[in-house]
Formats: C-alpha cells, structure tokens, sequence
C-alpha cells in the first residue's frame, strides 16, 4: 500500500459528469450528419462482387444521364501513388499498398468506383447503371495457405514498406519477425509439464453505434475541410493529402462528438472518397457508411491462429513459453505488422516472474478477404485467450490451483519483462487484483463446477490480461492550456473523444493543476489547425501520454501567470506563489486576482499566458486486469449465459471513477459477445454471411448478467498523477475465462470462437463429464 | 403525396414520396435525435412514439402516420433532463449516439411499468443497443431514476 | 430498400384484394421484412385502416386480426390468461418492445418465415387462418402447402383464429444469443385432448406432429417426455446455416420437445389439483 498513501485529489479520482452528458442525453445535434449539410452531394462507393478481379472495362455512360448525377470517379481518374489508411505515426509499419480506387481489386467489397450525386436517390440509381466487366482471377481464401502462394494479392511493382517489419508483397507477407530470448530448446527439456494449443479468434466487428461518415467542403481559403468521425484527426490529414495527392497545408480536419471507435475509427475507411468528390467538383460532399459496409468492408479485428507451448517444472513455475501467430491481414496492411505483435507481448509479459526463456515468432499474411484494423486490445485478446487457455490447462494437469499457479508466475513490480522490451514493471497491482477478485467470487467457496438443477450446471473459469499504456517512443500527446479572459482556463486538445470522456478527465487534471472547479475549464478538441499536435485517440494513449502533457502546460503556465502577477505587485518571481485563484506573495500580504492577471494579459503584455506542451514517453506501463467468471451451461442444448462476472483491475490511478468503470463493464460485455456469439463466417466466394445487426449479433441487455467490477490501483510514477490506461485492457479476459468455465464444466478445451451452443453442447459430449439422459 | 400528422405536438403538413421512411422524414424536419445505426431493426435507435407507443422509425413508413401523433426526444426535452442526469451521473451516456433511442423507450417503460423490476428493464429495453457501456451503468441510471420517482410519488 | 411509386390505404377489404392481384402490389404488414428486400415494386397495400388491429375473444376463440402487432398480441390480458408463459415466452426474444409494436401477427404468419415463433406457436395450438377470399383453412394446412398457389398469393390474410381447444402449452426455443434468430423453436400443446408438437427454424418453416404413437397415453413421465421428444425429432427434417447444423437441431428438437411435454404434465397436474379443490369445495357446499 505503500505507493498508495499519495495525497488526496480534489478533482482528480472523482466520479465527475462528462462535460457534453446532457448534450448527448439529450439527444442534442452533435454528431457529424447533424452538424454538416443535408443539401450536399451524396457519395456511394460501387463495391466489388468479386474476391479478386481485374476490372477489364468500366461503362459510365448510363449512370452518368441519371437525373442528379455528378460524377462516376473509376481507377482511371485517381493517383497512382500508393499508401496506406492505417492511422499511425509516420512512417508507418503498414506498407503502402492501396490506390484511392485499383484496377484489381482485392476481396468482396472493394471499391470500384465512387459515385456523387444531388440526392441519394439519384446515387443510389447511378450504383445500378454502372456496368463492370471482370476479369476473374484466382483467389488466396485460406489465410493458412497465403505465405508464398503463387497467387499474389499485391504483385504490383509500386507496392511500398516503409518500416523493416518483415514485409515482402512477393511471398503475400505483411510482416514476420523472429523473437527470442534465453535458451529455449534446453529450458523445455528441463519442464515436466508442457502444454501446447492452437486457437483461432475471428475478425471480430467494432460494431460501433455510428457507423463511419465523412462531410468535406472547401473552407473560405479554397483549403478542403474534412469533417469527419475519427479517433485521428493528424493521421487522416495525412492520408488524405496521400491519397489525393495533395499537399497537407491544404486540409484541415476537425471531428465533432463520435458515436463510438473502438479503434475502427483509426483508420481511415470513408475519409478518402468524399474528400477526392469535394476535391475533385470543389463542392460539399458527404458519404455515410450503411452498416452493411462496417461489417463487409471496414476495420475489422485480426482474424489470428495462435500456438502456444507452455512448459512448467513440477512445482509449476512456468519456465518456457514459445508462440507463433499467424495473422490474417485481408486484402491490405492496415495495422497488420502491429496488431500482432501485442499477440506475444502482452501475454507472454504476464508471467515474467519465473521464465527464464521465450520465443514469439509470426507471420501476417494478405488475403483476398476484408482488410482488418485496429479493434480494442489490438491483438492482445487472440494472444492472452491462447496463453491463458494453456496457463489454465497447466494449472489443471499439475493439479494445482488456477489462483495458485498465478500467485507463482505472474509478473510482479520490479520484474524486469524481457517480452515486453526489457521494460521494468514500474508499477503492478495484479497480485492485489488477483486476491481481491478471488474473495468477491468465492473462488475457494465451492468447486470449480456444481449443480444448478438436472440440466444446468455453473462453472467457474478465469484469467488475467495487461495491456500497454500508449506506444513508447512513438505516441505523442499535446495540449494546449490559457488562462481564459474570466480568470478560468481553456484547455486545447488534439486527442479525440470518442465517448470514453478524454475531454472531461484532460480537464479534471486541469482543475486539479490549477486548483479551480471543473466550471472553471472549457475544452476545445480535435481540430487539425487549432489543437497542438496529437498522434490520436488510440492504442491506451490518451490518459497517459496527453494526460502527461496536460500536467506539465499547466506547470509551465503557473509560472508564466507567476511571473506576470510579480510584476503586477512589484516583486521578484521568486517572492510569489500561485494559490488557486490569485498570485500572492509569500508571506500572503499581497495578492493580484487571477482575472486582473487575465485582464492586464490583454493590456500592453508581451507574455502570452498560454502554453503548449508535448509529451511522449519512453515506456508503455501496463494496466492489469483479473477477469472471473461464473457461467450457466444448459448441458442438454449448449446454452451458455454469463450469471456474474467479476473484474479487478489496475490501472494505475483511476482517474474519473464513474468513465473507468464503464470503461471495464462494456470492455467486458465486448470480451463476452468475442466469446459466445459474434462471428465472422467467409462463404465460399470470400463474402461475409454476418453482413447486418441482424446476422452479427452484439450482446443485448438481456445476453448479460451481473457484472462486478473494482479497482485496485498501483502507482505508476511516469503517468499523471500515477495513472496508466484502461480504454483497451477490458476486452482482453472474457474469452479465455469463459473457455475456462467451460472446460470445467465439460472437460473440453474449445479453442475456436465463438462458442456457440452446439460447440458447447459437443464439448459436453466428448468430455464425458455429464451424462445426457 | 401529402402527409398530415402532429409533430412533437405541432400540427405539420408536408409533401413526402410513398416510399419515405419516417426516420428520413424526422432528420429531414430537424429532429436530429431519431438516428439510425443498421438497416435492420435490431439497434432501436430510432426508437420515437407513435400514438404514444415506442417504434422503430426506421421501419415505419412515414404515410402510416397520417393523422397519428409522433413524438421525438425534441419533443421531451424536459423528461430527458430529468431522466438524462440519471445516466450522465453513472458516465453510462459514453458515446451518447445510442442515447436518444434508449431514453425514448425508457421513457416509454416508465410510463408503461414504473415499479418495473431488473429483468422487466432488461426485457424492456433489448431492442436498444449499446456497444460502449455494457448496460450496467445504463441500469443502475435506470434504476435511481425509478427509485426518484417512486419517491416523488410518495411525497405527492 | 424497397421502393414503390405508391402507397395504397386501403378503405375496405374488397379494395385490398383487388390492389393485390395485381403482380406488383404488395400487401404491408410492419415491414420489417419487406422493406431488407432489395426490389422495386409497384405500390404497397396499407390495411391499418380495416379494423385488423383488434383481439375479439368469444366463449369459443380468439380472433386475432392480420395487422394486431406482436406486443398487443403479447399483452392481451385475455391471451396471456389462455396461454400462460407460453405467449410471453414465444415472442420475448423477437429484438425488443419497439420491434414488436410494428411487427404484425398477419406479417408473421402470411410470409410463413422459416424463423417465425408465431408461425410455430400457432400451428400447435391448431389456429385457423381466415383469409378474404379463401375463407377459413386450418393454419397447418397453410403452412404446408409448398409453394402457396397463386389465389392464396393474392388472397388477403384477415385474422389467425385461435379456438378455445387449448388444455396446455408449453413453448421454447434455443438461440446463440438472446435476442437473435432462433436455431430451433418448439411448441407443445395439448388440445383436444391430443398432443401436438410444432418445430420451426429447422431452419426451414415450422410444421407440426401429433402424438401418432400413444406414447404418452399412460402418462407423461421423464422416460415417456425423452422416448416422445426423440421420436418426434426422427419425424422433421433439419437442415444447416451458419447458426448450426442439421444434427444439433435434431438433438435440440428433442431435448425441447422432452422439456416441453413435462411442462405440459406440470400444467395438467396443476389444473387437476385446482379442479378436484373446486369439486371438494363444492362437496362441502
């Protein structure tokens, strides 16, 4: 507890209201559609029906005399400069592959040709009248066949990888890397209990309420402004000025409120197309994505085939672990080198405490099927569900404890993580997590599995799970703090809100820096002109990395408000100090007021009381979780429900109380729906069967049971105020705790999502554990 | 053709085609709360009264409202602060674009079944998605904001 | 998204009828259905003005006409007193409250959907249809004709006819998540002193059995429910989808049919407690 009796926080760690609720309860117009014209060109995307094709002839003619059509855009009228829409920091590890429109297109659901039109009707009518003819080709369907396959999905020469990440477009390789450390053959030798598994995680849909939308016109400037739901407003600048070809001086990209990310909004899947319209007709032009197009042609998570070999000595120390990922990249890169990285990172960097040798090897592979992107916990999920699933086999074939076998392996603070870059694990509460989530379930209060009545049964199953708190050396977060005209603060921010509440907890740090209320502060953010330079809301970033640059502006503008106020009572900077809501001297006789300071700021002052700055940090401190479950498990249909779920986790300290929270129950409530029932199913002609809400089902309010979640902090020096992230982390230990519960009921570990009742109910059947009368 | 109903409990005359949804309709005279998420039916954004029952505006043809009254969030604004604040004090709004949906056919229970239990909610409201909140802060929201009137009926 | 140039509120059932010869009309029931399908069509017939929203209830049936919606027909105090849990349980999973307030009983029985749990609820009660021209047909008998011939096409679906032969019925269904598409749905009701049993979602459109082999004649117990549910699965071909396979619906058909024939028992057996107290009662009267 030690780290813990920090001082106590005003603002910060208190359960505050976000600043735009009552908008959003409300039902006030906020999003992108409701800010942006209804009047302006409709933009529609004419899709291929092919898996891979090369188009031979594109007829225009017929669409172009509908009544209100604009313009048919074909891959005859684009630039030829590859690139990428992956949202990341230049130079990006996804390699430039992808044309704003190819000749060959690359799974079903490419785009052929971008349509404008006066009204959707009109757009919708030019969709039918374009006649394609195809040249059909051969197409990589199986991800486990690709690497080397003779047949290429990107054979073309202008194909770029700007990152050494393993790439190679000749052999179908978005990336490959070799990991290792310590002597692994000889480390195994020594183990006499080894476990091997192979899972399989489908591309699982962000399935975010607002599916993704784009409005662009051009500014007073003849510049083109892209209005436009996004995690990402730097990145898109960027890949549109690619794509267009365009210097990126010439856009400005701004995001209103966003109907939810989840990291799909870190690519850039719609921007492109109508920023090429409104380019290209310099007239406004908007394109919203059907929810058919999210779930066939967006950002999907990393389908991924992870095996894992565990070894432990007989006392269960966990000595050796080794793992290769193959991940299915789709027809393009996007955050296919990355992704799968964290497959090994972050779940081999669990158990540091007693390995002493690993080795993480993978391969990411193009396929003609939809191109995956960034979808919470990042290839996390797929790697923790495989190592998890085999630390719980260990623990169960050396008749030890799952609890147990954790209390020996798991990292702990001060483990130096040799999977995790050789990072020290500066803080880590996961001991405390794991204890205190034991007592809430009453792990030890009854079997792992027991009776409910003649055909159900309640197992118990669990797991634990990290994640990374921004990209070390790579993330940067900005802010921009003033002291405002009425003695408050105004707080500019490049990070994007996509519900979570970043705005509201950079502003809590704010108030608690400057020792004002939350009135006291205004956010303005996500604007590519005004707000100081922000990699983006992504990968557990925003708390820790920005949070940090918020702190240090607000350090910097006490001193400059300091020195201003000096001058006002005529004394030495050295002889004031900043309190709360004026500059006084030191022994207190004298004070200016915070608002005369602003006033006189804007009389005759060559100081501004503004300051921006910039933060990225060197390390990536997990926040740590510990997920128990108790499931139902109908033992005669399969049917599986989640009765209680439990969660502890650490996450440095909790920031905003009320956001952290429902930051792990939905987190968790995704991890159940990854496990039980959302599916990607590819027919045999690589089109996706779960193309609606209808096919691809998301937990319902009734698939849920109770959740049970709580915090038990560490305190990580490098974060604000000791925080870390939990944005990702949450999503991470639902499926491997639910394979658990249903090992124990049936005696069968499944290792393919999702485990629907038929593969429960074989379970049940093969294992032998229940009789079915 | 034209189109005669009561919007938010104005009279409105307006020129539709026979194939306008109602959800098209209400964006287009501003009422920017009804939005829509699938083209299914199945995330109940859409949700607005029709003759005071929950709909699916998305579903609804708008010449089936001929004569009928139809009420949007815009036109509760007073019951969705009210109710609202309950939300926005657990953070269970999150991202908020399910929210308008989900406060109509609160809205809706409340009137329908106030002592309404856990599972009547759950039962309830099914046909509202949310991807951000896990619907336990919704519920607990749900839930005080029950318990508040329970009270205020009480000291009537 | 269906398109049409008109929309036909129809004043009389005899105007519905005419509209509805022509090829390119259709008839509208809450659309849900209609409006995923990608085509154009001529117009759309509205019935809401006909009086087909309403529930009439008479010492020997319930009325229930083509345009009551699936949450009226769910709340109907009448309904819900004849059925028990039944009713509740067949529609509570069908997306939610404002799906079920535009989904209409005439639309879920006339497109005869493989999915449809009102289609499976209604064939084991043994419902009538009563169409326009056509007249009154047992629901079984519509049901099964494959494919519907070119009259009953056009015909106009008035009312589902529920006579008052129910002594119980137990209904369930399995689903990969609560609210989705079931993988199966079964009902079993005694009526008329025969035990039906109607299967849907197999994942073609629901038909139904009777107890052709007296198995429960002497009694319903946990070895006759299981020998009955299995029996019953051997009589329905099952088929795959991407929610599962032809063989688990098969198992499921009879572990649903098995749990249903026991509610029934529990029903019977409770119905016989209250009517021997009300004999006893009487007795002492």
């Amino acid at each position: 507890m030690s780290k813990l009796s920090q001082k106590e926080y005003r603002v910060v760690t208190k359960p505050i209201r976000k600043l735009d609720a009552m908008q959003l309860v409300t039902g006030q117009a906020v999003y992108t559609d409701d800010v942006t014209p209804q009047d302006c060109l409709v933009v529609k995307l004419l899709r291929s029906p092919h898996a891979h094709a090369l188009i031979t002839d594109i007829d225009t003619e017929k669409a172009m005399a509908v009544p209100g059509a604009v313009a048919v855009y074909t891959y005859k009228d684009v630039p030829q400069e590859r690139f990428t829409t992956a949202g990341q920091t230049y130079p990006e590890p996804s390699a430039y592959d992808r044309l704003l429109l190819d000749r060959r297109v690359r799974f079903v659901g490419d785009p052929v040709a971008i349509i404008a039109a006066e009204t959707k009707e009109a757009a919708e009518m030019m969709l039918a009248r374009v006649k394609v003819s195809y040249e059909v080709l051969p197409a990589v369907l199986d991800f486990h066949t690709a690497k080397d396959n003779e047949l290429l999905v990107h054979p073309e020469d202008n194909w770029r990888s700007l990152c050494p990440v393993g790439a190679d477009n000749r052999r179908n390789l978005v990336a490959h890397e070799e990991d290792s450390w310590g002597d692994l053959d000889k480390t195994f030798a020594q183990c006499s209990q080894i476990v091997e598994k192979t899972v399989h995680c489908k591309a699982n849909n962000q399935a975010m309420m607002e599916t993704f939308r784009t409005y662009c016109e051009i500014d007073t400037y003849g510049r083109l402004h892209v209005i436009s739901s996004t995690q990402i407003i730097f990145h898109v600048r960027r890949i549109v000025s690619n794509a267009l070809g365009i210097p990126k001086s010439k856009i400005r990209v701004t995001k209103p409120r966003i109907g939810g990310g989840f990291g799909a909004k870190q690519s850039v899947v719609a921007e492109i197309y109508p920023a090429f319209v409104t380019w290209k007709t310099k007239r406004p032009s908007k394109l919203v994505y059907t929810r058919e197009e999210c779930q066939i042609a967006a950002s999907p998570r990393h389908e991924m085939e992870v095996h894992v070999k565990v070894g432990a000595d007989a006392q269960g120390h966990i000595r050796a672990m080794d793992m290769y990922t193959l991940s299915n990249s789709g027809a393009y890169s996007e955050h296919g080198p990355t992704t799968v990285g964290l497959s090994g990172h972050k779940s081999i960097s669990l158990y540091a405490n007693q390995l002493q040798a690993y080795r993480f090897n993978y391969d990411v592979v193009y396929t003609n099927l939809q191109s995956a992107g960034a979808f919470r916990g990042y290839g996390a999920p797929q790697g923790i569900f495989a190592v998890e699933s085999a630390v719980n086999e260990l623990a169960d074939r050396l008749g030890i404890s799952p609890v147990a076998i954790r209390e020996i392996n798991m990292t702990r603070e001060g483990n130096v993580i040799r999977s995790y870059y050789g990072e020290t694990a500066t803080s880590c509460a996961l001991d405390r997590c794991l204890q205190r989530a034991k007592e809430k379930i009453g792990w030890d209060d009854t079997c792992l599995c027991t009776k409910v009545d003649d055909h159900t049964v309640r197992a118990k199953g669990m797991a634990i799970a990290m994640q990374g708190s921004g990209i070390s050396n790579v993330d940067v977060g900005s802010a921009t703090v003033r002291l405002t005209e009425d003695g408050g603060y105004a707080l500019v921010i490049g990070a994007a809100d996509m519900g979570t509440g970043c705005d509201t907890i950079l502003a809590q740090m704010v108030a608690e820096m400057m020792e004002c209320e939350m009135s006291d502060v205004t956010v303005y953010s996500a604007d590519t002109d005004f707000s100081p330079y922000d990699s983006g809301s992504y990968a557990s970033s925003t708390t820790y990395v920005t949070g940090k640059a918020v702190e240090r502006a607000c350090l910097e503008l006490q001193e400059k408000i300091c020195a201003l106020g000096a001058g006002m009572l005529e004394l030495p900077e050295e002889q004031v100090m900043f309190t709360a809501d004026a500059v006084r001297s030191e022994d207190g006789s004298k004070a200016v007021s915070l608002t005369e300071i602003a006033t006189k700021s804007m009389c005759g002052n060559t100081e501004a009381l503004q300051v921006t700055a910039t933060h990225s940090s060197p390390t990536s401190p997990p926040p740590y979780m510990v997920g128990m479950v108790e499931l139902d498990i109908d033992i005669e249909t399969g049917e599986a429900m989640v009765v209680n779920y439990v969660a502890v986790a650490d996450c440095g300290t909790v920031i905003n109380e009320n956001l952290a929270r429902i930051q792990l129950e939905g987190g968790i409530v995704q991890g159940i729906g990854m496990a039980l029932y959302e599916n990607v199913t590819y027919m045999k002609d690589g089109s996706i069967a779960e193309n609606s809400l209808m096919e691809y089902k998301i937990p319902s309010r009734m698939d849920i049971g109770k959740l049970d979640v709580e915090f038990e902090s560490s305190f990580e020096p490098s974060g604000p105020f000791g925080a870390k992230s939990i944005g990702e982390l949450v999503i991470d230990t639902p499926v491997p705790a639910i394979a658990h519960a249903i090992y124990e009921a049936t005696g069968v570990w499944l290792t393919e999502l999702p485990f629907t009742p038929e593969k429960i109910l074989e379970a049940v059947e093969q294992g032998g554990k229940y009789k079915n009368n | 053709m034209e189109l005669k109903f009561t919007l938010n409990e104005v009279p409105r005359v307006v020129e539709i085609s026979a194939d306008t949804l109602l959800l098209d309709l209400l964006r287009s005279m501003k009422c920017y709360s009804v939005k829509r998420g699938c083209e299914t039916g199945n995330c109940g954004l859409c949700t607005v009264f029709v003759d005071e029952r929950p709909v699916l505006s998305c579903s609804t043809l708008a010449a089936r409202v001929e004569g009928r009254s139809v009420v949007t969030l815009e036109g509760l604004r007073e019951e969705a602060e009210e109710y609202g604040a309950y939300i926005a004090d657990e953070g269970a709004e999150q991202c908020g674009f399910c929210n308008p949906g989900l406060m109509m056919n609160a809205i809706a229970l409340y009137r329908e079944n106030p002592e309404a239990t856990d599972d009547e909610i759950k039962e309830y409201l099914a046909g509202n998605l949310c991807r951000c909140s896990g619907y336990e802060g919704q519920l607990r929201g749900i839930r005080s904001y029950l318990e508040f009137k329970k009270g205020e009926v009480r000291h009537e | 998204m269906l398109k049409f140039k008109q929309y036909y509120r129809v004043k009389s059932l005899e105007e519905a009828y005419e509209l509805n010869q022509k090829k390119s009309n259709v008839v509208l029931g809450g659309m849900l259905w209609l409006k995923l399908q990608r085509r154009t069509v001529g117009g759309v017939i509205d019935l809401s003005d006909l009086g087909l929203d309403q529930i009439m209830e008479t010492e020997e049936a319930f009325t229930i006409g083509a345009m009551v919606s699936l949450r009226d027909l769910e709340q109907h105090e009448g309904l819900r007193a004849y059925l028990g849990e039944a009713l509740h349980e067949s529609l509570r999973h069908i997306v939610g409250v404002q799906f079920r307030n535009v989904a209409t009983v005439g639309g879920s029985i006339f497109g005869r959907f493989g999915f449809s749990d009102v289609l499976t609820l209604f064939l084991a009660l043994d419902a009538k249809v009563k169409f326009y021209h056509a007249g009154e047909m047992p629901l079984s008998v519509y049901a099964s004709a494959a494919p519907l011939d070119k009259e009953l096409k056009n015909d106009i679906l008035e009312a589902v006819i529920l006579p008052k032969h129910v002594e119980a019925v137990a209904y369930r269904s399995v689903r990969n998540s609560e609210t989705d598409f079931p993988v199966l749905t079964c009902c079993a009701a005694k009526v008329n002193g025969v035990y039906r049993v109607s299967v849907g979602a197999r994942p073609m459109r629901a038909a139904y059995t009777a107890d052709l082999t007296d198995m429960l004649k002497d009694g319903i117990t946990p070895e006759t429910a299981a020998a009955f549910g299995k029996w019953v699965s051997e009589q329905f071909a099952t088929g795959s989808n991407v929610r599962a396979s032809a063989d688990y619906r098969k198992k499921m058909i009879a572990v649903l049919t098995k749990r249903n024939v026991m509610e029934l028992a529990e029903t019977e057996k409770a119905v016989h407690a209250q009517t021997a107290a009300v004999q006893t009662k009487g007795g002492q009267a």
